[in-house]
């Protein structure tokens, strides 16, 4: 396997902070790589690392075995797509998606023709004439997708690329994304911090909190066995029992975590390897397909259950203030790290 | 009753505001109308004629054509060297933070933040000082400090209406510093450039408190006028210099401001 | 779709040497790349600007001797002392209740004008008014004096407008008052004072718009609403936030005013102006250490202005 990007024990500092905490790092190539984090978690940071645009305050940072560190952003092998497209405003589209070539000295015939290539490829072609400012905000995102193509990059960096996106076309580009690094087979480095979209595009997600890397793997793996109770909190909800509470469960001081959608309430007859919990019903939230029940196991311990709204078992008797006991099963149960 | 009526303002404001307007107009109406005065001598009024005659007989005068020459090419000069000067400090403080900087933007206003004269004396000074005879050269230093504040603040302006990440984009597509410069901050802020250019022009072009500390036996179109003033003959002249003084100041302020105005959509970021 | 050829001209990019090298140090040193920015103004400034207000300061140190009217390097604060004399704090005073008077004036004109570009404005009015106020403000200052010698001039425009609508009695009761008085409204103190008001008014108009443009329109709304009149709302609001702009507009009126030697010389009674003083002491005299030493004396009072102006936040309006 070849190594796109690597990180070893990297930092970056301002003055006091820690932006970036020695971080490990090996990313694939053909990988589609996310970085999953909060604001202000590191990932962005890590991101502008590996373009360039930021340098280490300590580590090594390769991309393909080569040492970065110290190399302009423009004598390196990647590109980006910047979350706020960043496109010239004082260049038509065309000159927009040609800018790379033009700075290597293609000639104006030639890399107009391949900027029109790349219009065409992003569903763009009619509108090379245009101000970006007289694009809608996916348009823009296309283009500046175009633009940091068209230089073949080997490895391709976006920062929160959908962010000013809405609901319905972010889903809609989400698939397009991933569709197009499938047929480019290029490394997709993609920041986000919503760990949807991170679950549904990535061949795995790193997920950063304060600057370090709680865990890395692929989105199955993230969201069935969380490492941490960042992660198991972050990557989805999760109901974290804490070291004291588990040791009053299960008798052992092992935290763990259990998906609010793998709790019932105990049938008649339940039976296996599992714990009843005695909880009173707090609040039901009706959420379409399914709803969501706070339950209250003791004080301050409030866990969520989540249950398809077609169960019928489940539709009947639950009104707020009513006692109910829940089956948390046991291979639903996952040991936390710290 | 308050809030409904908020939409025109009243009579008196009007009154007000209008006037002001009117106090701010009336001299400069009084150089039109006087550059145009039949009468040879005194400024009676009403004008006892129109005539074209004295802008011929001021363009045949020497000493006024000499003194229109030398303020162009230094008013020129002077902008060259604003330009570059307020162009680079704009680019050096942009976007950076370090100690000192407020100093160095301090020191940059403070030729005029200070009275002119504060500058014009020191200069003098400093001149006698290294054994200069004041001069053009002299004259040109002096405008060219207290010109590039206005280059600078019209360009630090823009520069920072110019989202960061263009720059960045620019490198990460393979351009060096110099391309990035050429290809993506100079278009955007060419517009800043001629407007401040238009400004630094202006102000050279009509100083008269600085300059009369440096000229030594120079004299400017503003020294000529200055001359005329404190012994009064060739009226009819004077008034005609002094519109085209007026003009020559007047129409780069008007066009800077046509430059500048609007300009927000264009040097925005791509959002 | 996708074209995957290296583009012919690749090899281009590497320009031997010399320039990479100089883009990957800059690069890597991010303050070698601001002091390549800087160094020139910086040079600049420090050796023109600043060496010379060092050179100016420096002569105020120095002895002039009136017999031979010549300077020598003999040490002496003599220069500071004769300031205080009671001729030279009478130019001092005679300077600065001007400045103080001018400020006023301008700031009392400036504020309805600013208030009505800013809240009334509309479409061709908003760009109207701003050149209108910018135009006089960068227009040659010294044609603006001279027209305002013209304006005044016995058989002028004013003459004629005061003889026209029979205000004689008027304007020649006011010669007659002390202080404002003189012969003739050019060589009168209150002639002085119109035109130092009409030469500095734009520089208080604009700044006085700058912040009142930032006075939110739902402030306004917020106050009516809380049931004030008018009256209560310009007095508690609008004054209140407007302030710092008066402020900042006063630092041009009053400096501008201090340094002017032109419009005492052209216009009003004869007594000297810290500027028309530094003239003659300097040019005449040539008692540079004793113009020197008056220089100071704005520069003080700028500085105790501006650190005060500071601090109730008049440079956010510039």
């Amino acid at each position: 396997m070849t190594l796109a990007v690597r990180f070893q024990q990297v930092s970056r500092h301002y003055d006091a902070v820690r932006a970036v905490d020695q971080i490990d790092l090996a990313i694939a190539e053909g990988e589609f790589f996310s970085m999953l984090g909060p604001s202000g978690s590191g990932k962005t940071t890590s991101l502008r690392l590996i373009a360039g645009f930021e340098q280490p305050s300590s580590g090594s940072i390769q991309i393909f075995g080569r040492e970065a560190a110290g190399l302009p952003p423009n004598l390196r092998d990647v590109n980006t797509v910047f979350q706020d497209y960043a496109l010239f405003p004082h260049m038509s589209v065309l000159d927009n998606v040609a800018y790379g070539l033009m700075i290597k000295g293609v000639a104006r015939a030639e890399r107009h023709r391949r900027a029109e290539a790349m219009l065409d490829m992003v569903k763009l072609g009619q509108y090379g004439s245009r101000r970006p400012s007289a694009l809608s905000g996916g348009q823009r995102q296309r283009v500046a997708l175009a633009r940091a193509l068209i230089l073949q990059p080997r490895v391709l960096l976006l920062d929160e690329p959908l962010g000013a996106l809405d609901l319905k076309l972010r889903e809609q580009m989400q698939t397009e994304l991933k569709a197009l690094q499938r047929k480019l087979g290029i490394t997709f480095i993609y920041v986000t911090h919503d760990q949807g979209e991170a679950l549904s595009m990535s061949d795995r997600v790193a997920v950063f909190n304060k600057g370090r890397i709680e865990q890395i793997a692929a989105p199955q793996v993230l969201y069935t066995q969380p490492a941490t109770a960042f992660v198991a909190d972050f990557v989805g909800t999760s109901n974290v029992f804490d070291a004291a509470w588990a040791a009053s469960l299960t008798g052992q001081q092992q935290a763990f975590a259990v998906r609010p959608e793998r709790i019932r309430p105990v049938q008649e007859g339940q039976d296996g390897d599992g714990i009843r919990l005695p909880t009173r019903l707090l609040d039901v939230q009706y959420l379409g397909a399914v709803s969501r029940y706070e339950l209250e196991a003791g004080p301050e311990r409030i866990i969520s259950m989540v249950l398809p709204n077609d169960d019928a078992a489940a539709r009947q008797v639950l009104t707020p203030g009513q006692a109910i006991t829940v089956w948390l099963p046991a291979q639903a149960m996952h040991a936390l790290a710290g | 009753m308050h809030s409904d009526q908020s939409d025109r303002a009243s009579w008196w404001l009007r009154l007000l505001a209008f006037g002001g307007i009117g106090f701010l107009f009336l001299p400069i109406a009084v150089i039109v109308l006087y550059a145009f005065n039949a009468e040879s001598s005194g400024y009676s009024f009403p004008p006892q004629g129109f005539t074209l005659g004295w802008f011929a007989a001021a363009f045949a005068r020497d000493d006024v054509m000499a003194a229109i020459g030398l303020s162009l090419r230094l008013a020129a000069l002077a902008t060259v060297l604003a330009l570059l000067l307020g162009t680079l400090a704009a680019a050096a403080l942009y976007r950076r933070d370090f100690l000192g900087k407020d100093a160095i933007t301090m020191m940059l206003i403070l030729p005029i933040a200070l009275p002119g004269i504060i500058t014009g004396i020191a200069l003098l000074s400093a001149f006698r000082l290294a054994d200069i005879t004041p001069g053009f050269w002299t004259i040109a230093i002096g405008h060219a400090t207290f010109c590039v504040v206005v280059v600078y603040n019209n360009v630090i302006a823009r520069f920072r209406r110019i989202s960061t990440s263009l720059l960045e984009a620019s490198q990460d597509l393979g351009a060096n510093m110099w391309q990035s410069f050429r290809y993506v901050i100079l278009p955007q802020i060419a517009t800043a450039l001629l407007a401040g250019g238009m400004l630094a022009f202006a102000l050279s072009f009509d100083e008269i408190i600085v300059t009369t500390f440096t000229a030594g036996n120079e004299v400017t179109l503003p020294i000529w006028m200055l001359n005329q003033l404190s012994r009064p003959r060739d009226v009819p002249i004077t008034n005609v210099v002094a519109l085209c003084v007026m003009l020559m100041t007047a129409l780069p302020i008007l066009a800077a401001y046509t430059l500048t105005r609007g300009t927000e959509d264009i040097a925005g970021s791509g959002k | 779709m996708m074209t995957v050829s290296l583009p012919e001209g690749q090899t281009t990019a590497t320009r031997p040497g010399i320039l990479l090298r100089l883009g990957g140090a800059l690069y890597r040193h991010p303050g070698l790349q601001l002091a390549l920015l800087l160094a020139l103004p910086l040079l600049w400034f420090m050796l023109v600007y600043l060496g010379s207000l060092c050179t100016l300061l420096a002569q105020s140190v120095l002895t002039f001797d009136d017999f031979t009217m010549s300077v020598s390097r003999e040490l002496t604060l003599d220069n500071y002392r004769q300031l205080l004399s009671p001729a030279n704090l009478d130019v001092v005073l005679r300077t600065l209740s001007m400045a103080t008077l001018v400020s006023l004036a301008s700031a009392v004109m400036a504020f309805p004008l600013a208030y009505y570009m800013v809240r009334y404005a509309r479409g061709w009015q908003k760009g109207f008014f701003y050149v209108a106020v910018m135009l006089p403000m960068w227009a040659s200052y010294i044609v603006k004096v001279y027209a305002w010698t013209v304006l005044l001039a016995k058989g002028g425009i004013v003459y004629w407008a005061y003889q026209t609508l029979g205000l004689q009695g008027i304007v020649d009761w006011l010669m007659t008052l002390p202080l404002i008085g003189g012969n003739s409204l050019t060589t009168s103190n209150l002639g002085r004072f119109t035109v130092f008001t009409y030469i500095w008014l734009p520089f208080m108009i604009l700044p006085i718009q700058a912040a009142l443009e930032r006075v939110p329109a739902n402030l306004l709304q917020a106050s009516s609403d809380l049931g004030a009149s008018g009256a209560q709302t310009f007095r508690h609001v609008i004054l209140p936030l407007a302030f710092p702009g008066v402020v900042a507009g006063s630092i041009f009126t009053f400096s501008l005013t201090l340094g002017d030697y032109i419009i005492p010389q052209l216009i009003g009674p004869s007594g000297l102006f810290i500027g028309s003083m530094v003239y003659t002491m300097q040019g005449s005299i040539g008692n540079m250490p004793l113009a020197a030493a008056f220089t100071v004396v704005p520069v003080c009072i700028i500085g105790l202005y501006l650190l005060g102006a500071r601090k109730l936040g008049a440079f956010d309006a510039l």
